[in-house]
């Protein structure tokens, strides 16, 4: 009973717990709400921003990616410089050691935590950078975190990688200088006021910085930080949503359950009482008035139990996001609710028990229950069909002669089952996932992001870069994609005639060739626009001439990560008007010339940034297997509580019942063991009805997982292989087992002599 | 009649502290059994060292006051309990030195019980009780056959709950003789009925006895069943006081309740 309401209370605490949390924390820091892009806009723009109606502040920055190069690690990696935010500025840092940069000094850094801790730096060290082929040494002065970057993801990454790219805050004046951007900004970030139109003046922001090479502003929703943790919280608050539920009605069944069977056990007392003169009433408000008092008993423990486990949780996941803070919330809502739901079952329970005997005359209440009767079923079918031995057929007949309760029991031990498959399914999933983006669409060894744009002819330099097998040019731009009032920003991808390592994957998973004119889009992104094969979006460029145009949709493809709409590379060329270009290339590579290439390209200026698929896919896998072990391991640990408690009961409540029986077999010389396996084959069938069940349910809560995540981060391919159902019945089956040995010593100790002398 | 010569081979052979076996060797032998009970401080003497020894097919009346050990008595020898001190044997087993395990197996081959309450199984019918028996004894008879042997083959597909007390106790002794055991042994199998289905119980009991030649124990608190027993043996205060052998048994219809 407490565990059920424990979780509840756990589970829709933490929750809500991270939530203000993170919004303490963005507040504390003034994260911003709207955040854009510009090549070179004036600062004096900025106060024609902050004039927007509905602008709180604005801030400009710079932002430059430089090449690391770190002692030890030959793998790419880069940095991101950020200007330093102002005292009173936007997306302030939360300093964790160390202090703020010198405005003077214009190598000074702090630098992100999740970066000093891959490399183990500490205020004093110095960090080697490349920048348009300079070197260039900085010196960590501080370690911070920050709202923006809560995830850090580097440019072509899916999953954070702290190792690989990190962000290094670094006074203006400084970034500026190197950027020739004295008095200009490259990247603007815009605080609203509370009730402000986003849509509005991210419209207004965009007309302003068009001339300055704006690339359209976007809302918090797309920033890339906020979005992950989104996702995360997302997911979180899925598991709150449906496992306390579970529990909780579990629980209710097994309050119901036990304070009816211990009513029934008083039925002698009830009897007494009655023949003392009280009426049905106030007997069944007595028994009411002890099963309250168990509840209440219950309830409190649940409350402490839950309070405190889900500030553990809370917890755990704050230090994983790494907020400098938490808040605990408590929602008295939640504990109300879990608190009724347990009363009501218990109540319900009780009131059960006591009516069948409350209103006996006392003569008949007072005397032992009439026997049980008990039937042949569909004519001793049941029994015929399965030559049983009597043992077995006295299984049968309990079970059928307490349907509900069996049913209970069925269903209980369904939900444990049914909640490991509800997740342990998302395993296979993410291999799937794997499979299908590592290993069929991008199957690149390393793909290279140019600072610019580069001519055509230059893929031939990148071909004879050492240890180049194939080299595929590739064409990114920003645009927003729309259809009807529904837009998003997304980057077109230009893949040339023939393209390999990149390919697009028809919904049958077998690779398509790009269409000549119009445009693939993504699963997601066409379900999202609600656009199918035939119809025409709108495509805004957001790059070159800024051309808005109406394009057909060709093709659907197969995709789980992001949104992408993609098309020929001279298509998208076309479409831009700057010429025969490429922004990057998707590159296969010889593994035992990898270094020779990775030092080739560092030292190549405008090289840019590389990805190297094999360190994505690790990165990929690990931050899968960090998501899914938190989760799966609370979930198999839940689901194990439940069976255990939901076979202990069943177990208990049947010897409670069949105690007599079970003695009286014993004398006639039936084994201990023999005695256990009348009970055991009972939890034994109900458990077993249970699995299929269990499938079921589960099933049905991973489709509705799937459809629940439509994040647009990524999607979830929805796979259950048998091994999924499998392992769910296999913990369930241990846990039943374990409750079952637990019982084994009460089945041992039954007093036969007891029996002999009591009548029923 | 005496069912002797079926008994198992494995069991015969000299128990150690029975003396070597006589023409008629005792089925049941006891020694000095003395029972204890502690509760707290007081401690209660249930059985003072008792001797007794029982032949084969022999039919024998316990008597005594309420408290005397009788019960006591009958559970030790019927393996359902153990003794603070002395010995049990059964033919050459000693009973009091077997574990759990041994008394269960013990119980399970040799040893029919009937007790004042029926303790039927209430999902089984008639038949499925005596069956559960038959079907883990080593040489039973059929069930049909047991039931028909106390008179119920005519109720053998009801539920113990669609039977009067006394066809539940004719039930319950069906069950017990169905193993085909050597000893039957009743706690006043009779004690939750009325005189004439007592009789009928009664009646059942003995004619077990005389087919199946199984020594049979019945405690009673009706001392007009004595005149059926081919012993007699009364018990007080946790010993006992006396054994009588009646010259000439009676016939249960001969006796006034
Ligand atoms: N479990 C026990 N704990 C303590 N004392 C016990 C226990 N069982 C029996 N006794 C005591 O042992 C004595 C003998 O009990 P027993 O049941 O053998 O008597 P009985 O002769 O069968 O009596 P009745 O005719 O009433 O059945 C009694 O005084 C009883 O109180
Ligand atoms: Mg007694």
């Amino acid at each position: 009973m407490a565990a059920g309401v424990a979780t509840l209370v756990l589970g829709v605490g933490a929750v809500s717990s991270l939530e203000r949390t993170r919004d303490a924390f963005y507040e504390a820091n003034r994260f911003a709400d709207i955040f854009a892009n510009a090549t070179r806009a004036p600062r004096s723009l900025l106060e024609r921003i902050e004039d927007i109606p509905g602008v709180l502040d604005a801030e400009g920055r710079i932002l430059r990616i430089a090449i690391l190069d770190m002692p030890g690690m030959a793998e790419p990696g880069s940095l991101l410089l950020v200007s330093t935010p102002s005292d009173d500025g936007l997306n302030r840092l939360h300093l964790r050691l160390g202090r703020m940069p010198d405005p003077n000094r214009l190598n000074e850094v702090v630098v992100s935590q999740g970066f000093a801790e891959a490399h183990g730096l500490v205020p004093g060290d110095k960090v080697r950078t490349l920048m348009d082929g300079r070197t260039r040494e900085i010196t960590v002065t501080g370690v911070a975190i920050s709202p923006e970057f809560i995830y850090a993801l580097g440019p072509g990454d899916m999953m954070p990688d702290p190792r690989r790219f990190g962000i290094a805050w670094i006074p203006g004046e400084g970034l500026a200088a190197v950027r020739d951007l004295e008095g200009a900004f490259d990247n603007l970030i815009v605080k609203l006021a509370t009730g402000a139109s986003e849509a509005r003046v991210i419209a207004e922001v965009d007309a302003l910085l068009e001339p300055y090479g704006g690339t359209g502003a976007t809302g918090r929703k797309e920033q890339i930080s906020h979005a992950f943790l989104d996702a995360e919280l997302q997911q979180l608050r899925g598991m709150a949503r449906v496992l306390p539920p579970i529990f909780l009605l579990v629980s209710a069944l097994l309050v119901n359950m036990t304070l009816g069977r211990l009513v029934a056990l008083e039925r002698e007392q009830i009897g007494l009482l009655k023949a003392l003169g009280y009426g049905p009433g106030a007997i069944v408000r007595h028994y009411v008035g002890f099963v309250l008092a168990i509840a209440a008993f219950g309830i409190a423990a649940g409350w402490a139990a839950g309070a405190w486990m889900g500030a553990g949780l809370a917890g755990m996941y704050a230090r994983f996001f790494d907020f400098p803070f938490l808040l605990f919330s408590r929602s008295p809502d939640t504990y109300a609710i879990a608190a009724l739901v347990t009363t009501a079952a218990a109540v319900l329970g009780a009131v059960n028990a006591v009516r069948t005997v409350a209103w006996l005359p006392p003569a008949v209440a007072m005397a032992p229950p009439a026997p049980v009767r008990y039937r042949r079923f569909w004519g001793g079918a049941v029994e015929q069909l399965l030559q049983a031995r009597q043992t077995s057929v006295m299984v049968v007949r309990h079970l059928l002669r307490w349907p509900l309760r069996t049913l209970g029991g069925v269903f209980g031990i369904s939900l444990a089952v049914a909640a490991l498959v509800g997740s342990l399914w998302s395993f296979g999933s993410g291999e799937r996932m794997i499979d299908l983006s590592f290993f069929r669409m991008d199957r690149q060894d390393v793909s290279v992001v140019f600072s610019g744009l580069a001519p055509m002819a230059a893929i031939h330099e990148v071909r004879r870069l050492p240890g180049v097998l194939r080299a595929e040019p590739l064409r990114v731009a920003d645009a927003r994609i729309g259809s009807g009032h529904v837009t998003r920003r997304i980057a077109i991808l230009g893949l040339p005639e023939g393209s390999d390592l990149s390919r697009l994957l028809a919904a049958d998973e077998r690779p398509m060739e790009v269409p000549e004119q119009g445009l693939v889009l993504s699963e997601a992104l066409a379900d999202i626009l609600g656009v199918g094969i035939g119809d025409q979006v709108t495509l805004e460029l957001l790059k070159g001439d800024r051309r808005t145009l109406s394009v057909p949709v060709r093709e659907i493809s197969l995709g789980y990560l992001g949104l992408s709409a993609s098309g020929r590379l001279e298509t998208v060329n076309r479409m831009l008007g700057e010429g025969s270009v490429f922004t990057g290339a998707r590159i296969a590579l010889d593994p035992s010339q990898e270094d020779a290439f990775y030092a080739d390209v560092r030292e190549t200026p405008g090289s840019g940034f590389l990805t190297i698929q094999s360190l994505s896919l690790r990165k990929f896998r690990e931050t899968l297997a960090q998501n899914q072990t938190i989760m799966i391991s609370v979930l198999a640990v839940l689901a194990g509580i439940i069976a255990f408690g939901v076979v202990y009961n069943f177990i208990r409540i049947s010897l409670s019942e069949q105690g007599r029986e079970l003695a009286s077999l014993r004398v006639l010389g039936f084994t201990r063991s023999e005695v256990a396996a009348i009970l055991y084959g009972e939890i034994a069938v109900v458990t077993l009805l249970a699995q299929p069940l269990g499938w079921l349910v589960g099933t049905g809560f991973a489709v509705a997982v799937v459809r629940g995540f439509g994040s647009e981060l990524y999607r979830i391919p929805l796979v259950i292989g048998p091994e999924v159902y499998a392992r769910a019945s296999l913990i369930v089956l241990g846990a039943a087992l374990a409750s079952a040995l637990l019982v084994r010593g009460r089945i041992a100790r039954l007093d036969m002599i007891e029996v002999l002398k009591t009548r029923e | 009649m005496s069912s002797a010569t079926s008994w198992p081979a494995g069991l015969r052979g000299a128990c150690r502290w029975c003396p070597e076996p006589v023409a008629a060797p005792p089925v049941f032998r006891a020694e000095a059994l003395t029972k204890t009970y502690r509760t707290g401080e007081v401690e209660v003497q249930a059985l003072r060292a008792v001797d007794f020894e029982a032949t084969a097919g022999e039919f024998v009346v316990i008597l005594g006051p309420s408290g005397s050990g009788k019960s006591t008595f009958l559970n030790i020898i019927g393996g359902l309990d153990t003794p603070s001190s002395g010995r049990a044997c059964f033919m050459d087993q000693e009973i009091t030195k077997l574990d759990d395990r041994g008394l269960t197996r013990y119980r399970r081959d040799h040893v029919g019980f009937v007790f004042q309450f029926y303790n039927l199984m209430p999902s089984l019918t008639a038949r499925e009780n005596v069956r559960l028996v038959t079907e883990i004894a080593r040489r039973p008879m059929k069930a049909e056959e047991a039931l028909e042997m106390v008179g119920l083959a005519q109720r053998i597909d009801h539920f113990p709950a669609q039977l009067s007390g006394g066809e539940q106790q004719r039930v319950a002794i069906a069950r017990a003789i169905a193993k085909n055991p050597e000893v039957l042994l009743c706690d006043e199998p009779m004690g939750a009925l009325d005189p004439a289905t007592g009789v009928k119980v009664l009646e059942a009991l003995m004619r077990v006895n005389e087919v199946t030649g199984a020594t049979t124990l019945v405690i009673t608190h009706n001392a007009a069943i004595q005149d059926l027993a081919h012993r007699v043996v009364r018990f007080g205060n946790g010993a006992i006081l006396g054994v009588e052998t009646n010259a000439r048994r009676k016939a249960p219809s001969e006796v006034s309740w």
